[in-house]
């Protein structure tokens, strides 16, 4: 069993939701990043989603696409980004690590060497934004050669027929996309979320993770009740963004502390 | 008959091309491409194009024989394919009119593009005006500052244009932009993408919409000398003027396809937007897979090219797969090189031609002094110049 799938189903018996934070790694400088997983791990953070800058994240949101901005400054690539997660390895060998970018940081090295130095890294799962399950079998067979879960993303848009196609080759659990549009956009609509994550639980049995839209206490308590996990990427970054290194770790702390509480009380 | 037959069912050009996006657009991707087969070969559809191309844009745009340029440069004989003689100045209006009409029949309100130098926004623009289409032009605020008298004309035509601050603030930061504009907007807005890169179905849809130059100039090359040319030769940023004179050539034997890439201040600098000379590395970038100027750890570096038009880190993947497979050949010329085209055919001939595509021209040059009089190069003239009068100016220092 992956760490991300006992993860799952320890909380399972506890009855509770996963929290699960995005920052990007080297945002708002690479000294900050494993002292700000281990504090998202203090603060109640189930798992992690460790971002990997890319120079062109069509997917993202303006502050989304900022953090990765200021993490290309001080030059923290893919290779830079799995130094850190082994280096939080060393002090916390539980709490799963999933990376979170883009197709061509992955190409450059190769689908092969790639898992062989996530796995030497000790992450846990990774989800590709612009790899649909149609142009990455190749990829995904190397991560589940070695125990890493490919995590793929569902969408208000995706048919019935496609959530099929995906959660075949997924594993780990399936994150719902819960608007249209870019990271960081818009206000989620909970009685349409609340549908389509029980039409997806129809077709997996997969843990459904759900994410964007999700921005404090009300937005995390209303979705941790109808998901396996909560998903709060922008609203992380934003805190981390508009803090100084003196407030940095207690910001984030504060912010995942009323997150916590607002999940577990779902 | 046609004996080339890419891309496959899923857009994929060998290695190269596929659909490398979002969840949210595999959908919407879906659609435009079930649409476009319906298309593609429907008569009416393609009859309204036709007439459009005719009455609107002025087609077939004529081949002209360029014999004082020849003569001067002692060789071969110089043909241009007239692109520069189309409404609103360039090749790029061939490609929005088709993506226009599949639009209006797919029921979308809204058309969203982006733009370099602004040549395919002005194309954008100017269908969208013509068709009652809101249009919404993205482009980089440094290609805004530099093209100014283009940002004007696309608000003329109504279109509202947005520049985008993020990046390197150029041609693929605009693609981005238009890209999450199109995630956010896909149920009422279709995305003209301007050449034959994004994702399937856009590289193999923008060629046969640009294909229509190839196809006139080989019936015009007979009417004219009886023959088709020795040499193709046409410039490549995305590639889509390149791919609309190859494409009907492909399997035509002993023609050579030559594209012209921008080699900026030299290959040798690393300050150049010429993937495919320089052999840079395979990747992934605004959705399919194709050669791409990028650094080791994957991220795309910045480009650069006198050209706003060249001036993009990848290529179409079409013409990745064309090298690969040796029927085209790439090479590249540099700034100086295509300057000092685009003077000489403004002096010989008295056509002020792009600086786009000032560099096939500078290509032709060359090729054309080792070659026998008695031989010809064709010419891929794929815009006027008329855009970079400002740019060209501000070279020989003078305030205009």
């Amino acid at each position: 069993m992956s760490r991300i799938q006992s993860v799952f189903a320890t909380l399972k018996q506890q009855g509770k939701t996963a929290l699960i934070p995005y920052i990007t790694a080297g945002d708002p400088h690479p000294k900050h990043t494993v002292n700000l997983l281990h504090t998202l791990v203090k603060h109640g953070a189930d798992m992690i989603e460790l971002g990997v800058p890319f120079s062109d994240p069509m997917a993202d949101g303006p502050v989304i696409q900022r953090a990765s901005e200021r993490a290309l400054a001080h030059k923290v690539g893919l290779t830079a980004v799995l130094a850190m997660v082994k280096e939080f390895r060393q002090t916390n060998q539980t709490t799963p690590i999933i990376l979170m970018g883009y197709a061509n940081p992955i190409e450059a090295i190769g689908a092969m060497a790639f898992a062989d130095r996530a796995k030497a890294a000790d992450v846990d799962g990774v989800i590709t934004v612009d790899y649909p399950p149609e142009e990455c079998g190749e990829f995904v067979k190397e991560l589940r050669a070695r125990d890493i879960d490919p995590v793929f993303l569902l969408s208000p848009t995706t048919e019935p027929e496609r959530v099929d196609l995906i959660v075949k080759q997924a594993s780990g659990f399936v994150y719902y996309v819960s608007l249209k549009g870019v990271t960081g956009a818009a206000n989620l609509d909970i009685i349409e979320v609340t549908k389509r994550v029980a039409s997806i639980r129809g077709q997996t049995s997969l843990p459904v993770g759900v994410g964007f839209g999700i921005r404090d206490a009300a937005t995390a308590k209303a979705t941790a009740a109808i998901a396996d996990a909560v998903v709060v990427g922008s609203r992380m970054v934003q805190v981390i963004e508009a803090s100084t290194d003196e407030n940095l770790l207690s910001n984030v702390a504060k912010l995942m502390d009323e997150l916590k509480t607002a999940v577990d009380a779902a | 008959m046609q004996l080339y037959d890419m891309p496959d069912a899923r857009g994929h050009f060998g290695q190269f091309g596929g659909t490398f996006v979002a969840e949210t657009l595999v959908e919407a991707l879906e659609d435009l491409r079930i649409m476009y087969e319906k298309y593609r070969h429907d008569p009416e559809f393609l009859a309204e194009y036709a007439y459009d191309l005719k009455h609107f844009v002025g087609r077939p745009s004529p081949i002209y024989h360029a014999k004082r340029l020849s003569d001067k440069i002692g060789g071969a004989q110089i043909y241009l394919k007239r692109e520069d003689l189309n409404h609103t100045g360039a090749h790029k209006i061939n490609n929005t009119i088709g993506q226009a009409l599949l639009a209006k029949r797919m029921g979308k309100p809204r058309v969203i593009a982006e733009t370099g130098a602004g040549q395919h926004g002005v194309a954008t623009a100017t269908i969208a005006a013509r068709l009652g289409l809101e249009c919404v032009v993205y482009m980089g605020s440094e290609d805004v500052k530099r093209q100014a008298p283009n940002v004007f004309r696309m608000k003329l035509l109504g279109a509202t244009v947005v520049p985008v601050e993020s990046g390197s603030k150029t041609l693929k930061d605009a693609l981005n932009e238009a890209m999450r504009d199109w995630v956010t907007n896909v149920h009422n807005t279709f995305y003209i993408i301007g050449t034959v890169a994004g994702p399937h179905p856009y590289p193999m849809m923008v060629r046969d919409f640009q294909a229509v130059i190839g196809i006139e100039a080989k019936e015009q090359m007979m009417e004219m000398v009886g023959r088709q040319p020795d040499a193709i030769v046409a410039c490549v940023g995305g590639g889509s003027n390149a791919m609309g004179i190859f494409y009907p050539y492909i399997d035509v034997p002993n023609v050579r396809l030559i594209g012209v890439e921008a080699g900026g201040l030299g290959m040798e600098t690393g300050q150049h937007a010429a993937p495919l000379t320089a052999n840079s590395p395979v990747g992934v970038l605004h959705g399919n897979r194709t050669y791409l100027m990028q650094d080791a750890d994957g991220n795309i570096i910045e480009t650069h090219s006198i050209s706003a038009g060249l001036d993009y880190p990848g290529v179409g993947p079409e013409h990745a797969w064309l090298k690969d497979i040796k029927r085209a050949e790439y090479v590249a010329i540099t700034d100086d090189e295509a300057m000092a085209a685009f003077h000489n055919l403004c002096r010989t001939e008295g056509i002020i031609p792009a600086l786009e595509s000032s560099h096939a021209l500078a290509h032709a040059e060359k090729m054309a002094k080792t070659m026998h009089k008695d031989q010809i190069i064709l010419v891929n003239l794929s815009g006027r110049g008329d855009k970079d009068i400002n740019t060209v100016a501000k070279l020989a220092n003078i305030t205009l």
